[in-house]
């Protein structure tokens, strides 16, 4: 965990009310593919927590896409260039990636599809066949598709209206076989993929947060292997550890 | 460095600055990231007779300039803080650690508070009957003097080590609740806890905490906290330990002129986690430039300045 000033490098629009926000600083502390870093804005008390995207060691830079939902997220899309933003970096354990597999899948799904591109390349470096289905409400909301393809992964894209790619959800659009899955997304479509999902895999999951570094229990979730904290022994978790309380 | 130090109930402390209970864990979160041996002491998250996953999420909400939790004590219940986070701690913390109880019953509080008693890294008991999430719970102790008495006797007779009653904010006449502890043995008093708060999601309808209220803490407190700390000191003998709000060492020497001999800072750690780190670091400039040698000097100076 580490704390710093970065500085503001790109923040642009990249789909209706997303954002993608390029952040130049120490990146020292990210190391695996589903951490988070937790942005001070100006103006408010709580940080921000958003999923690393994607991550240049060599440049010193960390990208995040995020979704314009709230007063937060709204200030933090009215920021420009140059401007400074203080980050904690390198939070959260993410993804395991030795039990991918050579077949790994990948679902994401609206705001929860951002941390599955940094995922993505690391899977392509070590190798493997990646194939990635992104869920979105409509075809101005999609974004990343490019980009998940450039990496040379298979991309299938479901619209809910059916206004772009498949119509449905990520659900009605999983490849036959894979050999492990990846997720994120909003928590209805984390349980539809819990329900469907034919082997192991991997969920980050969301809750709301104090600190996002293990201080406050204020993010702790009850799992079939004793009481977690989302921002400290998740967000990621495996499919066998995860009881839903609904 | 001489000139941070004060006497907390016999004890020795090198500053003032506590971590409060409930936002610095057992402490090695934060050792990972700083050498925690600067600081005075640390209060440990709030400890009960049996383990508790608290309540249910979402457990904290913003506000302007502080936030609302109702974490409910998550804690993994006196037995396994002495097996397994007390001796993690020592590893990483070379100093007296103040242990925050809580409890349900008179028996709870005695239970727990024996246990701990018996573990020598801890210095100070600091029992919690305020904390307002937990229904009909550690709220009740806290906003009656007799009740509040009772606690402090229960919790006397299974201790030698220094009993700090840390008060509720949610009561009418706090300086008759911190009487009634003097009066009952208590050798000091801590304060504030939370104030009852709560946060409503205009877009949804519903409160954005699932046990609808918690607990209100960050800087927006510390008008409150610093009037209280002010009147219960000045209605006390035994030392106050003064919180809520405090971010910067100008609160924290705002706290000891109200009266308190040491300091705690909550909420900010979790903002900044090196916020206990820069306010030490802070501290002897600011008192040089405020012409103040001693922190134990300035005690209560508010008081006696008129
Ligand atoms: C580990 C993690 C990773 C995340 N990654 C991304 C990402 O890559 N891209 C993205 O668009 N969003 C992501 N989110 C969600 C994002 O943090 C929220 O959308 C954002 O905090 C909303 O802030 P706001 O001020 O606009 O909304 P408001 O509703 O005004 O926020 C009020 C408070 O609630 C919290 N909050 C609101 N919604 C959420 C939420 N869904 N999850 C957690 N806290 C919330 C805020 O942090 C703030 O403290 C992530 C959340 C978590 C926990
Ligand atoms: C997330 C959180 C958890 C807390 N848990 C406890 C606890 O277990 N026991 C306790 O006595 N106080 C608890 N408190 C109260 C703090 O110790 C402190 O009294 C209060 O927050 C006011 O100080 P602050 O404004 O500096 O945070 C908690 C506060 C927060 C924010
Ligand atoms: S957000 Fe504080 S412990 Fe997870």
């Amino acid at each position: 965990m580490k704390d710093g000033i970065y500085t503001i490098a790109e923040n642009s629009l990249i789909a209706a009310g997303v954002y993608k926000l390029r952040l130049v600083g120490d990146v020292s502390e990210i190391r695996k593919p589903g951490q988070f870093i937790n942005i001070r804005l100006p103006g408010f008390y709580l940080r921000r927590p958003l999923s690393v995207c994607d991550v240049d060691h060599g440049a010193g830079c960390v990208t995040v896409v995020y979704k314009v939902v709230g007063k937060g997220t709204q200030a933090l899309s009215q920021l420009g260039t140059g401007e400074t933003l203080q980050v904690l970096s390198g939070l959260g354990n993410g993804y395991d990636v030795s039990v991918a597999g050579d077949k790994p899948l990948l679902i994401g799904g609206g705001a929860g599809v951002p941390p599955l591109y940094f995922l993505a390349k690391t899977l392509k470096d070590m190798g493997k066949d990646v194939a990635v289905v992104l869920g979105f409400n409509t075809k101005d909301e999609v974004f990343l598709e490019k980009e998940f393809r450039a990496l040379g992964c298979r991309v299938t894209v479901t619209t809910v209206d059916g206004s772009y790619g498949v119509k449905g959800f990520v659900t009605d659009a999983l490849p036959a076989a894979y050999s492990c899955f990846y997720t994120c997304g909003p928590e209805p479509m984390l349980k539809a993929v819990w329900k469907t999902a034919q082997t192991g895999g991997q969920f980050s999951l969301e809750e709301r947060m104090g600190c996002g570094f293990g201080a406050c229990m204020g993010c702790s979730c009850r799992t079939k292997t004793g009481y977690k904290r989302i921002c400290k022994e998740g967000p990621v978790f495996n499919k066998e550890e995860i009881l839903w309380e609904d | 460095m001489g000139g941070l130090s004060v006497d907390l109930c016999g004890i020795r402390l090198d500053n003032p600055v506590i971590p409060a209970s409930g936002t610095f864990g057992y402490g090695y979160e934060f050792a990972a990231y700083y050498d925690i041996n600067v600081l005075g002491t640390f209060s440990f998250k709030g400890t009960t007779r049996e383990p508790r996953f608290g309540n249910p999420t979402p457990r904290i909400a913003e506000c302007t300039a502080g936030m609302i939790n109702a974490v409910g004590l998550q804690n993994p219940g006196v037995d396994q803080v002495i097996r397994e986070e007390l001796p993690r701690l020592k590893q990483c913390f070379h100093k007296k650690v103040m242990a925050n109880v809580s409890g349900f019953s008179l028996e709870d509080y005695a239970y727990t508070c024996e246990k701990l008693d018996r573990e020598e890294q801890v210095g100070w008991l600091e029992v919690n009957i305020s904390c307002p999430n937990v229904h009909g719970g550690g709220m009740s102790f806290g906003t009656s003097p007799d009740t509040a008495a009772a606690v402090v006797r229960a919790v006397k007779s299974v201790t030698k080590k220094p009993v700090i009653m840390k008060l509720s904010p949610n009561v009418t006449d706090i300086v008759a609740i911190a009487v009634a502890c003097e009066k009952a043995g208590a050798d000091g008093i801590s304060l504030i806890n939370t104030l009852l708060g709560m946060r409503i999601d205009i877009r949804t309808g519903k409160p954005v905490i699932a046990n609808k209220m918690g607990g209100f803490s960050g800087p927006a407190v510390f008008p409150v906290a610093l009037r209280m700390v002010y009147q219960v000191a000045n209605a006390v003998s035994v030392p106050v330990i003064g919180m809520g709000g405090v971010a910067s060492a100008e609160d924290v020497i705002e706290m000891m002129l109200a009266g308190a001999t040491a300091v705690e800072v909550g909420t900010a750690n979790l903002v900044d986690p090196a916020a206990c780190l820069h306010i030490i670091r802070d501290l002897p400039a600011v008192m040089e430039k405020l012409h103040m040698d001693r922190l134990s000097d300035i005690i209560g100076g508010a008081a006696r300045n008129g």
